[in-house]
C-alpha cells in the first residue's frame, strides 16, 4: 500500500521525489546515530548479561524514536527554508508546493525508509527454503510484520504532517502528542509475540492519527461523504 | 507564448544543470582498453555527427520558424529570470538523472545477486597486479593502496592522452578507439553476460540464436550510441554498457582496492574538474571554445539529444539555443501545449533560420543535464559491493543507494549555483562510502537485534 501511495501521489512531481529521498535520507542518518550510540553502549557493556542487553535494547530503541522525531524537526526546517527559496524563485510568487504537500511527502519518505529497513531482509529471506516459527517462535512472524510494518509506514506519514501542521502553528502539544504516538508504538511492540498487545493499539493509534491528520488537512466528515458518494 | 520566452539571448551559458564529469576516465580495463578510446572516438564521431546531422535540420523547418518567431520575443533577455529557471526545472533534470542512475544501479544489484559469476574471484586485472590474500592486515593494505596508485596513474594517462588528442584535433584516432572500445563492449561483455545469466538460470540457447541475438543487440548499439537514434533506446544502452562495465568492476577488483579506488577516484575527480590545469577542465574548455559538444558517446543526455553529452555547463549559450531551451521550459512549466510542443519538436530538429548550424549543435546540448558515463559506472560499483559483499544484504544497499542519490541532488543543485562543470563524483561517492560503512558496521547489528525480538523503531 505504501508503494501505491508513492505512485500514485509521489511519483508525477519531481520536486515531491525529491523531498521523499531527502525524508528518506534524513530517517537513514537518525537511524546512524542512534545505532552508534546503541553500539557504544552495548560495546562498553557486558555481553553475557541478558537483562542489562535487553535494558540497553529497550534504550536504544527510546533513543532512536527520540533522535527520529528530532531529525523530523531538522528536515521541517530546511524544508521551510526550502520553500522560501522556492517561493522568492517563482514566477508568480506562490510556491510550486505547499507546506502540507510537503509534510505528507516527508512522511512517507520517512516511513518508506522505515519500512524498508524493516522488511527487506524479511523478505529476502521469506523466498528462501525455511519454516516460520519452527523454534516455538510465532508461526505469524511474516505476516505480523508486514502488518506492523505497514502500520509504521502509515503512521509517519501521519506524524509528518501532524507534526508538520504543529511546527507551522507552534502548537507544541500537537508534537509532543507525535513523540509520545511513537514511543507508544514502538514501546507496544515490546510486546511481541504477544500480537494483541502490539498490533492492535499501532492499529487503533493509526485510525486516530489519520482522523486527526485529515481534519488537519482541511477534510471534513462532508468531503468524506461526497468523495465516497462520488458527487462532484 | 509570449511570456515564456524567457531566458534569451544571454550570452552567459544558460542555466542548464551542468555536471562535468569523469566520463572519459572509464578506467581502462585490459579488454576495455580499447573501450575507452573507442568511446573517446565515439565521442568524437558523435561531435562530427553534429555537424553531419546540422545538414538534416532543413526538414523541420517549419518548426525552426515558429520557434524563430519567438526569438524576438526572447531577446527581451531578463536575466534574473534565469535562476528561477534553474531551480524550477531543476528538479526535473534532476529526476531525468535519478531514473537512469536508479535504473543502472538496480540492475547491476539484480545481477549480483542472482549470478554467482559476478562474485567470485577469477583473478585479476593487470591493473591491479598487487593480490589482497596477504596474511597480514598491514600488507593487504599496503596492496591495496598500491593497486589504487597504479590505476589512478592509468587513469590520468589516459585522460591526459584523450585531452592531448582532442586538442590536437586527432579526432579520427579518438573516433577509432570509441569505436573499438564500444564494439568491445557491446559484444564480448554482453557475450559473457548473456552467457552467465543462462546458465543461472539453467537455461538453454543454441548458438546461432545466441549469436543472432548478440549480433542483433550489437548493431543496434553501435548505431545508437555513436550515430542518431531514438533518445530512450540511446539511453537504455548506455546504462546497459555502464551496468556491463560496473559488473567487471566489481568482479575483477579486490576487495579492499575497490573501496580505495572509488575514494582516489574522486578525489582525482574533484581535482581534475576542478583545478586550472586538470586535464577534464581542459578537455571541457577547449570544447566550449571551439563549440564542439564534448565527447558525445562518453556521457549520458537526459535531454533530446541524439548524443550525448558530458556532464558539463552547456556550451555558451546562443540565442537561438537559448530559444530551444526556453521552448522546453515553456512546455515543461506553462502547459501551452500546441506551440509548445511543436517548439519542442523543432528543437530537437531544426534550427532557427538564422543560424542553421551551429544553432543545432547547441540545441542539441541544451536540454537537460548530462552526466558522464564514468559516473554511472562507479555509482553502480558502489552499490554493486555493497550488494556483493556487505552481510548485512539489502539494508546496507538501500543506504549506499539513497545516499548516492542525495549525493547527485546535492551535486546538480551545486550545478545550478555555480553554472559551470562540477564533478559528479565526489560528493555522492563520499556519502556513499561512509554510509556503507557506516551501516555495515553499526547498524547492522542493531537492526538484527530489533528484528529478531520483532521490535519496531
Amino acid at each position: 500500500p505504501a508503494f501505491g501511495l508513492f505512485l500514485f501521489t509521489i511519483a508525477r512531481d519531481p520536486l515531491r521525489i525529491i523531498i521523499l529521498i531527502a525524508g528518506a535520507f534524513f530517517w537513514l542518518v537518525s537511524l546512524l546515530l542512534s545505532s552508534l550510540i546503541w553500539f557504544i553502549a552495548v560495546k562498553a557493556s557486558d555481553p553475557r548479561d541478558e537483562r542489562l542487553q535487553k535494558g540497553l535494547l529497550i534504550f536504544g530503541v527510546m533513543f532512536s524514536v527520540l533522535l527520529q522525531e528530532a531529525f523530523r524537526f531538522l528536515y521541517y526546517k530546511l524544508l521551510r527554508k526550502a520553500i522560501e527559496g522556492l517561493v522568492a524563485l517563482s514566477e508568480d510568487g506562490c510556491s510550486p508546493i505547499s507546506i502540507q504537500q510537503m509534510a505528507y511527502v516527508a512522511g512517507v519518505g520517512f516511513g518508506l525508509m522505515s519500512g524498508a529497513f524493516s522488511m527487506i531482509n524479511l523478505l529476502a529471506d521469506a523466498l528462501g527454503p525455511g519454516t516460520v516459527g519452527i523454534h516455538g517462535d510465532s508461526q505469524l512472524y511474516f505476516l505480523t510484520s508486514a502488518f506492523m510494518t505497514m502500520v509504521l509506514i502509515f503512521l509517519h506519514t501521519f506524524w509528518g504532517i501532524l507534526f508538520f501542521h504543529g511546527c507551522e502553528h507552534r502548537r507544541w502539544w500537537e508534537i509532543m502528542a507525535v513523540v509520545v504516538m511513537h514511543l507508544t508504538v514502538s514501546g507496544s511492540s515490546f510486546c511481541n509475540p504477544l500480537y494483541v498487545g502490539s498490533l492492535v493499539p499501532s492499529y487503533l493509534l493509526m485510525a486516530a492519527a489519520a482522523a486527526w491528520a485529515y481534519l488537519l488537512s482541511g477534510g471534513s466528515a462532508q468531503n468524506l461523504r461526497r468523495f465516497l458518494l462520488c458527487k462532484s | 507564448m509570449i511570456t515564456f520566452m524567457n531566458n534569451s539571448d544571454s550570452e552567459e551559458e544558460p542555466c542548464n544543470e551542468r555536471t562535468s564529469l569523469m566520463s572519459a576516465e572509464s578506467p581502462p580495463v585490459p579488454s576495455y582498453q580499447d573501450g575507452l578510446q573507442a568511446s573517446e572516438a565515439g565521442e568524437a564521431q558523435a561531435h562530427r555527427k553534429r555537424r553531419a546531422g546540422s545538414s538534416r535540420s532543413p526538414n523541420n523547418i517549419a518548426g525552426g520558424e515558429m520557434s524563430g518567431s519567438g526569438v524576438p520575443v526572447r531577446e527581451s533577455a531578463l536575466e534574473n529570470e534565469e535562476e528561477e529557471l534553474t531551480l524550477k526545472y531543476g528538479a526535473k533534470h534532476v529526476i531525468m538523472l535519478f531514473v537512469p542512475v536508479t535504473l543502472c544501479m538496480i540492475v547491476v544489484v539484480a545481477t549480483i545477486k542472482s549470478v554467482r559469476f559476478y562474485t567470485e574471484k577469477n583473478g585479476q586485472l593487470i591493473y591491479t597486479p598487487f593480490s589482497e590474500d596477504t596474511p597480514s592486515v598491514g600488507q593487504r593494505l599496503l596492496n591495496s593502496v598500491l593497486n589504487t596508485i597504479i590505476m589512478i596513474s592509468v587513469i590520468i594517462v589516459m585522460t591526459v592522452f584523450l585531452v592531448l588528442l582532442y586538442k590536437y584535433r586527432c579526432y579520427k584516432f579518438i573516433h577509432g578507439w570509441l569505436i573499438l572500445s564500444s564494439l568491445m563492449l557491446l559484444f564480448l561483455f554482453t557475450y559473457i553476460y548473456l552467457g552467465e545469466v543462462l546458465k543461472t538460470y539453467n537455461v538453454a540457447m543454441d548458438y546461432p540464436t545466441l549469436f543472432l541475438v548478440i549480433w542483433n543487440f550489437g548493431a543496434v548499439g553501435m548505431i545508437c550510441i555513436h550515430w542518431k537514434g531514438p533518445l530512450q533506446l540511446q539511453q537504455a544502452y548506455l546504462i546497459m554498457i555502464s551496468a556491463l562495465m560496473a559488473l567487471v568492476f566489481i568482479k575483477y577488483l579486490p576487495e579492499w582496492s575497490a573501496w580505495v579506488i572509488l575514494g582516489a577516484i574522486s578525489i582525482y575527480d574533484l581535482m581534475a574538474v576542478l583545478c586550472p590545469k586538470g586535464p577534464l577542465r581542459m578537455l571541457v574548455e577547449t570544447a566550449q571554445e571551439r563549440n564542439e559538444p564534448i565527447f558525445p558517446a562518453l556521457i549520458y543526455s537526459s535531454a533530446m539529444m541524439w548524443t550525448v553529452g558530458m556532464a558539463k555547463p552547456e556550451t555558451a549559450s546562443r540565442g537561438p539555443s537559448q530559444q530551444t531551451w526556453d521552448a522546453a521550459e515553456e512546455g515543461r512549466d506553462h502547459h501551452r501545449s500546441p506551440s509548445h510542443t511543436d517548439s519542442q519538436m523543432s528543437e530537437t530538429r531544426s534550427p532557427v533560420p538564422s543560424r542553421p548550424v551551429t544553432v543545432e549543435e547547441l540545441e542539441e546540448e541544451e536540454r537537460g543535464v548530462k552526466l558522464g558515463l564514468g559516473d554511472f559506472i562507479f555509482y553502480s560499483v558502489l552499490v554493486g559491493k555493497a550488494a556483493a559483499t556487505a552481510s548485512g544484504d539489502w539494508n546496507t544497499t538501500l543506504a549506499c543507494f539513497v545516499a548516492i542519490l542525495i549525493g547527485l541532488c546535492l551535486t546538480l543543485l551545486l550545478l545550478a549555483v555555480f553554472k559551470k562543470a562540477l564533478p559528479a563524483l565526489p560528493i555522492s561517492i563520499t556519502f556513499g562510502l561512509i554510509f556503507y560503512f557506516s551501516t555495515d558496521n553499526i547498524v547492522r547489528p542493531f537492526m538484527d537485534t530489533l528484528a529478531s525480538h520483532q521490535l519496531y523503531i
